[in-house]
């Protein structure tokens, strides 16, 4: 039987975050195209940069995403402060790293139990999906809260926190302060182990890929706020070398640039990423949850990211107790400094992957030039791959289910389609 | 007997950060009575049930800056009962408005290496330049309370409680002591509207403005206060520039002391 061209639109893809749409070409029989095509409005955040102070950059860079600002105000941070030789004490460092693990859990959570696992589970949403997994999903939820209480704390309030500064904080917690929240985060560290054996046991599409993997390592910890850029493949850069070893290109089909490496390989970020780079510093509670959720030591299956991001989870809840009990305030919320002209750079790991900031400064603190790489960005290449993959061997089933299977392997990354310049509309053209 | 038909919610995306729309999902303890009390006919970041209109209520975040945005925000008040702007991009431009003082092809060239490949209106403007707009939640991001407290009135059929006096107020009810006069720390909350909390004050810092001005500010004299501390014309014109930077009291205060090229 010869398919004669066939078109189908789904006006937005749901539960992602940002505008997208994706299209499929079939001819014969064959997979000719797999495109991710990201339209979400540009707003020019490069841009808007130039003429303003460094010390306003964590702020502005924050509202590119309102699912992962602590990952922006962080970046934003390490850049300027790379530029400024400036490095902060233990203390701070400890706080801005129980502050990103309070995104980290509530970021996870929310990808995990409302975006993702709805795929799995066979519901249109979280809400639909707690008539029949009430409990599920208010542990869910419960959690979530534990983590968005770190970020509300240290942070102010939970989107777009307002205590962070280049240098440190504005305001310290107290010891005191900071107490109340540890018996919600005990909770939350065993209701997350518990929570990830039903998911280990969701029925996974039997589908690997050899994926290229970069991440951040760090000399001592499970990476978050800092360290070298390192991948499967060898390299182990400073943050410094990133745009010698990723460099960004303009396809038409996304207003979110794509990037490659210099031989014009392409690579996965996100959790996989760190989780196959730095399975040697995990917690040991986040070991034995990986264990029991029968993860090895590299996961190459995407549709497992759910269960990688459940071992963050249980790392960053783990982290956060320790952090707490480690508390001593230091005697200054922020390391005093002076803007001066240079280039900095920064990288730290957002949940989906590593947030890579850049920034030139004149004499008089004012940004010349900004360049900022969202995870979800580097990723479009992969996942149009992985969809090239996955579909190939399903392009029998009807569109329906087609699109259902896409939707469910680009929810494997979020994506967040918003920090990388939502509205899914799916084509498929069939020849 | 039926039921009687619950209101049916829509929530819309225009140029954003989602993070206004994320503050629903951030209702941990409210989300699942909320989803009692409404039907979420759409909501595509949380739910792929998209239903067709009309809506009771439509939440709008996000500002309109492209052709197909500003034909999309007629279709989408059309299908709607009550419109609610939620946010700074909704409700003043956001901070992609600073575009609006500049050279929009100059920024597409700094960031793309095809600018004729993208599609983008020369200004960021709120919904309200669009369309009528039923209620106003300001922020950046909006506040989780008000949020609720907006859903809850809309359900009832009442006008939502949302303040219109300004930050210092709540600084006072929250017994922060000022940070401009204590510590001459810059900080805009004599001319922002209230809804916060006043959170920056209580974290040592000034204000910034992200929930935009208040109904009757009166920025002259705090700009004088801020140049008297030291700032200069250009921070002082920054100040007022960044996330509400279009709505008319702060531009219009920004420009007095920074006009722009
Ligand atoms: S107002 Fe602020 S938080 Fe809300 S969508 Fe716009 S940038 Fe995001
Ligand atoms: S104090 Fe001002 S800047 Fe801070 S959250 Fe409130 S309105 Fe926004």
């Amino acid at each position: 039987m010869t398919e004669t061209t066939r078109t189908i639109e789904v006006n937005q893809l749901a539960r992602v975050e940002g505008e997208g749409a994706l299209h499929l070409a079939i001819d014969g029989g064959q997979l000719t195209a797999a495109q991710l095509r990201i339209f979400e409005p540009p707003r020019y955040f490069e841009a808007l940069l130039r003429g303003r102070d460094c010390r306003e950059a964590p702020d502005i860079t924050a509202r590119i995403c309102g699912i992962c600002p602590v990952a922006y105000l962080m970046s934003s941070c390490a850049a300027i402060e790379d530029l400024c030789g400036l490095s902060v004490p233990a203390p701070i460092a400890d706080l801005r790293r129980l502050l990103y693990c309070g995104e980290w859990i509530e970021s996870h959570v929310l990808h995990m139990f409302m975006l993702h696992l709805p795929d799995f589970l066979g519901y249109p949403d979280a809400v639909s999906m707690a008539r029949e997994h009430g409990d599920l999903v208010r542990t869910a939820l419960r959690i979530k809260k534990a983590g968005n209480g770190i970020v509300a704390l240290l942070g102010g309030r939970e989107i777009h926190p307002i205590n962070v500064r280049i240098g440190g904080f504005y305001r310290l917690p107290t010891r005191a302060e900071l107490a109340p929240l540890r018996d919600e985060l005990a909770w939350a560290l065993d209701a997350a182990e518990q929570a990830l054996l039903p998911l280990a046991a969701l029925d996974f599409p039997d589908f690997e890929r050899a994926y290229t993997f970069v991440a951040l390592r760090h000399d001592s910890e499970y990476p978050m706020g800092r360290g070298r850029l390192v991948s499967s493949d060898g390299i182990d850069l400073p943050v410094a070398s990133y745009d010698d070893y990723l460099t960004e290109h303009h396809v038409r089909h996304s207003t979110s640039l794509h990037s490659r490496t210099a031989a014009g390989g392409v690579v996965h970020l996100g959790p996989l990423a760190r989780y196959a780079l730095n399975h040697d510093r995990l917690t040991p509670r986040a070991r034995a949850a990986a264990q029991a959720a029968g993860l090895p030591p590299v996961v190459r299956n995407p549709f497992r990211s759910i269960l990688v991001r459940g071992v963050e989870v249980v790392l960053a809840l783990e982290e956060a107790l320790r952090l707490i009990d480690g508390y001593v305030p230091g005697d200054t919320p922020a390391v005093a400094f002076e803007p001066r002209a240079g280039t900095g750079y920064g990288a730290t790991e957002a949940p989906r992957g590593v947030l890579y900031h850049r920034y030139t400064v004149g004499e008089d603190g004012l940004i010349t030039d900004a360049k900022i790489v969202a995870p979800t960005s580097v990723n479009q290449a992969v996942i149009e791959a992985d969809l090239r993959h996955y579909v190939e061997p399903n392009l029998h089933r009807p569109d329906a289910e087609l699109r259902a299977v896409c939707e469910t392997a680009i929810r494997n990354y979020d994506p967040c389609i918003s920090c990388s310049a939502h509205f899914l509309k799916l084509t498929v053209e069939r020849r | 007997m039926n039921a009687p038909a619950k209101p049916r919610l829509a929530v819309w995306k225009f140029a954003s950060c989602d993070g206004c729309q994320l503050s629903l999902l951030d209702c941990e303890d409210e989300l699942l009575a909320v989803a009692d009390g409404v039907e979420i006919a759409l909501f595509p970041e949380a739910s792929s049930r998209m239903l067709p209109g009309p809506y009771d209520v439509s939440l709008v975040e996000g500002s309109i800056t492209t052709a197909h945005d500003r034909e999309r925000i007629q279709d989408v008040r059309a299908q709607s009962r009550l419109l609610v702007t939620i946010g700074a991009c909704a409700t003043a431009g956001g901070i992609q408005a600073l575009r609006n003082l500049r050279d929009v092809e100059e920024w597409k060239r700094i960031v793309y290496a095809r600018p004729d490949w993208i599609d983008s209106l020369a200004t960021s403007t709120p919904i309200a330049a669009h369309v009528k707009v039923d209620y106003e939640l300001r922020g950046c991001p909006v506040s989780k309370a008000q949020l609720l407290e907006l859903l809850a009135a809309l359900l009832a059929g009442r006008r939502p409680n949302v303040a219109t006096s300004s930050v210092c107020e709540e600084c006072k009810a929250r017994g922060t002591a000022c940070v401009l006069v204590a510590h001459g720390t810059p900080c805009l909350g004599p001319v922002t509207q209230a809804g916060c909390g006043a959170i920056c004050p209580a974290y040592d810092r000034g204000c910034y403005g992200c929930f935009g001005p208040k109904e009757t500010p009166n920025p002259a004299a705090l700009s004088e206060q801020l140049l008297a501390l030291g700032m200069d014309r250009a921070a002082l014109g920054r100040f007022y520039r960044t996330f509400n930077a279009a709505a008319p009291a702060f531009g219009d205060e920004a420009q007095r002391h920074d006009p722009q090229p």
